[in-house]
């Protein structure tokens, strides 16, 4: 008999359905480039999102069909995009208005390392040879009101990217609000990094032994 | 009579000078004045001083002029392109000097600086290595750092519909720093794929007063930087 190996944790897609739950109707969003922007493909039924995208646009919509892309119709990681009944056009100053000025519900990022504070790396490693690169990131977490990062919970050589302390250059200090792994929901609080919900055959210990900082139940 | 469209690329880009302030609108390829930027490689000026989100994808448009050594210094939010090496390889070869500002104060300083505003505080950067060395200010227990405007002497600008003013509309995210951009330059040098008479955009769909704009050149065809990188073009041609 071929014993069926167990599933430990979420998938990619289950980890963009656990974002996308626990976004209420009727908010605005900013999603980054890579993995945020699947949480679109999950909105639950019934709920009513508009995504905002940095580069100038208020509703955007899907991808659109092949060859109907326009290269001066794009979001923020450049990809060709459509806009939704209702969306609108704006410049630079005033889109950062919308994320700086607080006008933006979440903001839904990735991370390279994220620290019981709540602190967010996520632009550079910091090494020297490469080519700091930062985007709207730093005025997302200073501006919107909620940020969740989505990201798998170690790194690809299983290293912890949830620690003490970040040891990249930060994005932000004490800016994110929860952390969607593919092992958990964790809760960034005063008081420490509070465990909300495991993922599949994911028990609290398993979970504490993949990261560095102290998690609470 | 006011009329501010030039005949040609050569003309609307002939009093750049070396040592220059560049600002080069697009977000991507999305708004990137091609046409200017090759009409300014021929042109000639160097040592110039780039404020661009991006640094150029393949080798043309921006990321040509960076190649042809016309930029000394880049300020920018996101110097990195999948598809270009030129400007990673001047980098690190400290050929080249970089500036790296978050995008969101990058479009406020360029708004400040268009709108006689030396400086202000921002939020975002605090407690990260972009804020060292810059004064921070706590207003209503929230820290904040400073940053000045910027202005430019010329900026070059991509948009949709022009007329004899100066009044602009732009294609969908096309728009981005644009506007921004004509307002914080001396002179304001703008491609616009078609110029129409005065009368014909409605006033209330302008996008850019044309106050803010110098000089009109009406590029009808305009390249698509992403054909052009396919196809692995290198410009000059």
């Amino acid at each position: 008999m071929v014993e069926k190996q167990l599933k430990i944790g979420w998938s990619k897609t289950e980890m963009a359905q656990n974002v996308a739950m626990d976004i209420p109707d009727g908010s605005y969003v900013n999603l980054g480039i890579g993995m945020p922007e699947m949480v679109a493909d999950f909105v639950p039924s019934g709920r009513e999102l508009i995504y905002q995208t940095e580069n100038g646009l208020l509703g955007m919509g899907a991808v659109p069909m092949a060859g109907q892309e326009d290269p001066e119709l794009i979001n923020a990681g450049k990809k060709p995009v459509t806009t939704i009944p209702g969306a609108c056009f704006f410049h630079h100053a005033d889109s950062f208005t919308m994320i700086r000025g607080g006008h933006i519900d979440v903001c839904v990022l990735g991370a390279m390392q994220i620290s019981k504070n709540g602190d967010l790396a996520n632009w550079s490693t910091g090494a020297v040879d490469a080519i700091p690169a930062v985007g709207g990131a730093m005025d997302l977490v200073a501006g919107v009101k909620r940020i969740l990062v989505i990201t798998q919970h170690n790194t690809k050589d299983g290293k912890p990217k949830i620690l003490n302390q970040c040891s990249y250059p930060l994005t932000g200090k004490g800016v994110v609000e929860s952390i969607y792994t593919n092992l958990a929901i964790i809760d960034v609080k005063k008081e420490g990094l509070f465990v909300r919900k495991l993922g599949p055959n994911v028990d609290f210990e398993y979970l504490q032994k993949h990261t560095e900082a102290k998690l609470f139940q | 009579m006011i009329n501010k469209t030039v005949q040609s690329l050569a003309e609307a880009v002939q009093n750049i000078h070396d040592g220059a302030t560049i600002m080069i609108s697009g977000f991507g390829e999305a708004g990137s004045p091609i046409e200017l930027i090759h009409a300014l490689i021929d042109q000639g000026a160097k040592d110039l001083t780039v404020v661009s989100n991006n640094t150029g994808s393949g080798n043309v448009g921006l990321a040509a002029l960076i190649e042809q050594r016309r930029v000394k210094k880049m300020i920018c939010s996101f110097p990195r392109t999948a598809n270009s090496t030129v400007f990673p390889e001047l980098y690190n070869a400290g050929e080249i000097e970089l500036e790296l500002v978050p995008q969101g104060t990058l479009a406020e300083r360029i708004r400040a600086g268009g709108a006689g505003i030396p400086a202000f505080y921002t939020p975002a950067s605090v407690n990260t290595p972009l804020a060292e060395g810059k004064e921070c200010r706590v207003f209503d227990g929230i820290e904040y750092v400073l940053e000045r405007g910027i202005k430019a002497d010329f900026s070059l600008v991509k948009c949709e519909l022009a007329d004899r003013y100066g009044n602009l509309t732009y294609h969908a995210t096309a728009r981005n720093f644009g506007p921004v951009m004509c307002t914080a330059a001396t002179t304001s040098i703008v491609q616009a794929k078609k110029v129409v008479e005065a009368g014909i955009i409605d006033p209330e769909i302008v996008v850019t007063p044309g106050i803010f704009v110098n000089h009109i050149i009406e590029v009808s065809n305009p390249a698509h930087e992403s054909d052009l990188v396919a196809q692995k073009l290198t410009y000059p041609w």
